[in-house]
């Protein structure tokens, strides 16, 4: 086996982006060359996209309301059901786009601090860590309260995190895509089979069993979202401080350190802003996955390898991708609805086998 | 000491996307030395991937007697014709004489009983190498030399008269270097043992190849004794490389000393 | 070149003391397994004695016993048993395969096709019995084979295929998930079965399928093990040994999925046994031999416990997949002690 140069080819790294351009992988030669003029179109589209996709998330569900209705509903009258109903959509989208932005960040942040093309927080177990640690919190600690639950849900996800990172990183070649991906499907399988031996002890909670299995933004009301958003604030801030230091660590920890970057410090700060980002997330909402997967890497392809735009185009990209999933999931399973979780399973997943196929061997 | 003849004519392969080997063809001389010598990606590895069937290739042939060797099958063209890969994996824990009779593997039938011969086969192929006071260590414990030599046992108790070898001295230090390629020269002067390896080290092969081959960009380009064929011309072709060839005062065998744009004595 | 004959004795007679290790196990394996066997039908809800338990089990009528062994206790055991044996087996023939003791067919997905096609058959189309268990098994395969083709390019690489069933597997979860939570009266018992599999209200009758597809498939498995001990030395080294490397690869995903995907259709996926027998069993006989059968030993013995501590030891009746589940967290822990300890890749 010949050594691999310090940083495995990601298609992330720098050098081996262009390294790998002379092969195949056209999409990336052309993000390296993006300009800012086609960075701001690709913004524009983004927001213009954005908007419809708001628009439509509150005009469209599984029961059809007369335009007049949205229109009365949005000016604040609460009268038919349709106009209730539309009502009950507005807190939706709004943590439909917040969970999306959350997610597709703390994926990024991921991939980047990992150097690797399949790090996710639902591949990695991150989601099922804090899905568990709530569970345990209801059953053991009698928690109540929106923040504990937070709280407890974003320590779930570091412990989970550092958990199938250690893992995933021991023996040759650190953490290969293939190690971390085990390891977290591994860890998944243990923390759902742990979520269930605890449900099942307290038949008041078992209920929710499915909350904890597949996340849905179903219901959301204002009230619950009010608690994260302190969280998420936080967690959106670390993130995008980080942007540079990604880029630092893309081309390797020792190159990284060559150029005078705190190696430990700032990947250890990156890592603690997309924690807070996925825990709070999954507190309100469960278990969502594949969106910080396919994001990052739909964002590559538009507008390059740079984190500092990188991260607010895949904060927007994943808030349209999990509104559009959402919207999706009411239409196609009328009269009743598909969960989010389950439409981006179903989304996500073939798109995580293309990622698979399209690396090299060698390099997963 | 048997002969075999192993040759390649018109071969083509690669792989999905490329074409790596184009009308190549080659005759491997029988009971002797053949050391493929080429820069990165000229497709050595390539044609010792085909010559032993772990690829097919798109057109041509490899014939071992005259024979196609990819419609021979497989267990008894393992029985002729052994390969050490570059990358074996040692299973965890596994010790050196277990390791050392895995070689056996294409000896043996579903439900046949291990014999005297297996035992005969895989005690001898230890003491050949050296190997027979390691034989209760687990593989994982060894140095890299000693590991090298374990796969060389394994390749050995396979009873091939014919080996090939994928870079046998790489991750090796040069005394460990010199050390399995005496190994297989032994081999060779003692069972006549047809050997073929892929080297990295353009010296190493004119001092223990009796026929060097010297490839570039998929082709060969040209092949024969080490004296005719390691010139200032050749290495400048295939390496791109200035140089000068003296005789090698302890072997007679011709040395390559590179010269670089900095290596030149200033007058 | 001779070889004293001083040293081929030395050679052979250190094999014969590993072969004479390796049976030795293999028969306290297989005898601790039959210890279990019995003592979980003596033992329950109420203790019945040695004696009742054999005559019932040679057909005679005892009252009460009859009942609580011959009726509960002995399907229950016996479906534990084959249900341990198929996913032990199969567990291991994936782990050599694929040189990898994470990649057991629970984990990289291939056994989640059988799965889902079970809980599609029952929920959705309504049906039971051995259909359920043909449904399952041709869809088990249906996905492996969707798997296998997705991973190839210039051939399966051992990684590939890993992550694709990582990828499938998660898309096929979330469909087992959502069947169940649009089942027309899902109680939490049927879903728990589909969720970490289950032995509870096991009759008999269901037990034949499992035992023919054990005798099938597993014989399929059992004389292709030489070859799949070659593929432990990497693909081309087995190649080089005169294996074909893919015949092998694609007979041991065949088999190794089809006595998995009965044994999910009557069991569920009991949680990680596929994933623990093999390690374990690695740890018991050490890297000689195949590890096919004692890995097989292993994991009846596995869920033949673990079902009685779900029912019996834990305060609160658990399935035993859920016992399963949980001894894989801790295993996970320590597989990295080891591979700190050996600074081996996973």
């Amino acid at each position: 086996m010949t050594e691999r140069s310090a940083s495995p080819a990601t298609g992330i790294a720098v050098g081996s982006g262009i390294r790998r351009s002379f092969r195949r992988s056209r999409p990336i030669r052309a993000a390296a060359h993006v300009s800012i003029r086609q960075r701001s179109l690709w913004l524009i589209v983004l927001l213009a996209t954005l908007a419809l996709l708001v628009a439509a998330s509150v005009a469209i569900g599984t029961r059809d309301v007369s335009w007049s209705d949205i229109w009365l509903a949005l000016s604040g009258q609460v009268e038919s059901i349709g106009q209730a109903a539309v009502t009950v959509r507005i807190p939706r989208t709004l943590l439909a786009v917040l969970a999306g932005a959350a997610l597709a960040v703390a994926g990024t942040i991921m991939q980047g601090v990992t150097r690797n093309p399949l790090a996710d927080p639902g591949i990695l177990g991150v989601n099922m860590g804090a899905s568990l640690a709530v569970v345990v919190g209801v059953v053991w600690f009698n928690i109540e309260t929106a923040e504990a639950f937070i709280w407890v849900a974003i320590g779930g996800a570091a412990c989970s995190a550092i958990f199938v990172y250690t893992i995933g990183s021991l023996g040759r070649g650190g953490p290969t895509p293939l190690k971390l991906a085990l390891a977290g499907a591994a860890t998944s399988i243990a923390l759902s089979s742990l979520v269930i031996a605890f449900v099942l002890g307290r038949n008041d909670i078992a209920g929710g069993l499915r909350s904890w299995q597949i996340g849905g933004v179903g219901g959301a009301t204002f009230e619950r979202m009010e608690h994260v958003l302190p969280f998420l604030a936080v967690g959106f801030a670390i993130s995008l401080l980080s942007a540079r230091k990604l880029n630092a660590l893309a081309l390797g920890d020792d190159m990284a350190a060559g150029l005078g970057e705190r190696v430990a410090f700032a990947r250890t700060a990156a890592a603690f802003g997309a924690v807070l980002l996925c825990g709070a997330t999954t507190a309100i909402c469960g278990p969502i996955g594949f969106v910080g997967l396919v994001v990052p890497h739909l964002c590559r392809l538009l507008i390059g390898i740079d984190h500092r735009w990188l991260l607010p185009f895949s904060a927007i990209t994943g808030a349209c991708l999990l509104l559009l999933a959402d919207i999706l999931g009411r239409i196609i399973a009328r009269p009743s609805e598909l969960d989010v979780g389950i439409v981006t399973a179903f989304v996500g997943a073939p798109f995580f086998i293309w990622i698979v196929r399209r690396q090299r061997v060698r390099d997963l | 000491m048997t002969q075999h003849s192993l040759t390649v004519s018109d071969l083509a392969a690669g792989y999905s996307d490329r074409l790596v080997l184009d009308h190549l063809a080659l005759d491997i001389p029988a009971n002797g030395i053949t050391a493929i010598v080429g820069a990165n990606a000229c497709g050595k590895s390539t044609l010792l991937r085909v010559m032993s069937r772990l690829l097919s290739p798109r057109s041509g042939q490899v014939l071992l007697d005259g024979k196609s060797i990819h419609s021979m099958p497989p267990r008894q063209l393992a029985r002729t014709l052994g390969l050490l890969p570059q990358s074996p994996i040692a299973p965890e824990g596994i010790t050196v004489a277990d390791l050392v009779s895995r070689g056996r593997h294409p000896h043996q039938g579903i439900l046949s009983r291990w014999t005297h011969a297996d035992d005969e086969a895989v005690a001898a192929a230890l003491e050949a190498t050296k190997t027979f006071d390691l034989a209760e260590r687990a593989v994982d414990e060894l140095s890299g030399g000693q590991r090298q030599r374990v796969w060389i046992a394994m390749a050995l108790a396979q009873q091939t008269d014919l080996l090939l070898l994928d870079e046998p001295t790489t991750f090796l230090d040069i005394s460990h270097q010199v050390e399995v390629l005496d190994l297989l020269t032994d081999l060779n002067k003692t069972r006549g043992t047809t050997i073929v390896m892929v080297l990295h080290d353009l010296n190493l092969a004119a001092r223990y190849a009796d026929y060097l081959v010297a490839m570039t960009d998929g082709r060969i380009h040209a092949a024969g004794s080490p004296n005719e064929i390691l010139t200032e011309d050749t290495v400048q072709t295939v390496f791109g490389l200035q140089s000068r060839i003296i005789p090698d005062p302890t072997s007679g065998r011709p040395l390559m000393l590179p010269i670089g744009r900095h290596g030149m004595i200033h007058k | 070149m001779t070889t004293a004959a001083c040293s081929i004795e030395a050679i052979a007679s250190s094999r014969r003391k590993r072969q004479n290790r390796r049976r030795t196990l293999l028969v306290a394996a297989a005898l601790l397994l039959v210890a279990m066997f019995i003592l979980t039908l003596m033992l329950g809800q109420s203790f019945t004695p040695p004696a009742d338990v054999i005559r019932v089990l040679l057909g005679q009528d005892v009252p009460g016993a009859s009942f609580t062994v011959g009726q509960l206790r002995l399907p229950r055991a016996v479906m534990a048993i084959l249900a341990g044996l198929s996913f032990g087996l199969a567990g291991a023939a994936f782990q050599t395969m694929l040189r990898n003791p994470l990649a057991s067919p629970d984990i990289i997905g291939i056994s989640v096709g059988a799965s889902a096609a079970a809980v599609f058959a029952i929920v959705v189309l309504s049906l039971s019995g051995p259909i359920v268990s043909l449904f399952a098994v041709l869809s088990g395969l249906g996905v492996a084979l969707l798997i296998y083709g997705l991973s190839f390019r210039n051939g399966v690489a051992g990684t590939r295929l890993i992550l694709v069933g990582i990828g499938v597997s998660a898309m096929l979860e979330s469909f087992i998930a959502y069947i169940l939570s649009k089942a027309p009266a899902w109680s939490l018992q049927e879903a728990m079965r589909w969720l970490t599999g289950s032995v509870n209200g096991a009759q008999l009758g269901q037990a034949l399928p499992l035992l023919g597809a054990l005798i099938v498939f597993g014989g399929l498995l059992l004389l292709r093990s030489r070859d799949l001990e070659a593929l432990r030395l990497g693909d081309d080294m087995a190649a080089a040994l005169g294996t074909n490397v893919a015949r092998t690869r694609a007979l041991v995903i065949f088999a190794a999925v089809g006595t998995i995907a009965v044994a999910t259709a009557v069991t569920g996926p009991i949680a990680f046994v596929a994933f623990l027998s093999g390690p374990i069993a690695a740890r018991m006989v050490g890297a000689q031999g195949s590890l096919l059968i004692p890995a097989a030993l292993v994991g009846a013995v596995l869920v033949l416990v673990g079902d009685y501590c779900g029912q019996f030891l834990l305060p609160g009746r658990y399935p035993v997949g859920v016992v399963t589940g949980a001894l894989g967290a801790p295993y996970l822990i320590y597989l990295i002690i080891r591979v700190n300890r050996t600074g081996k890749s996973l």
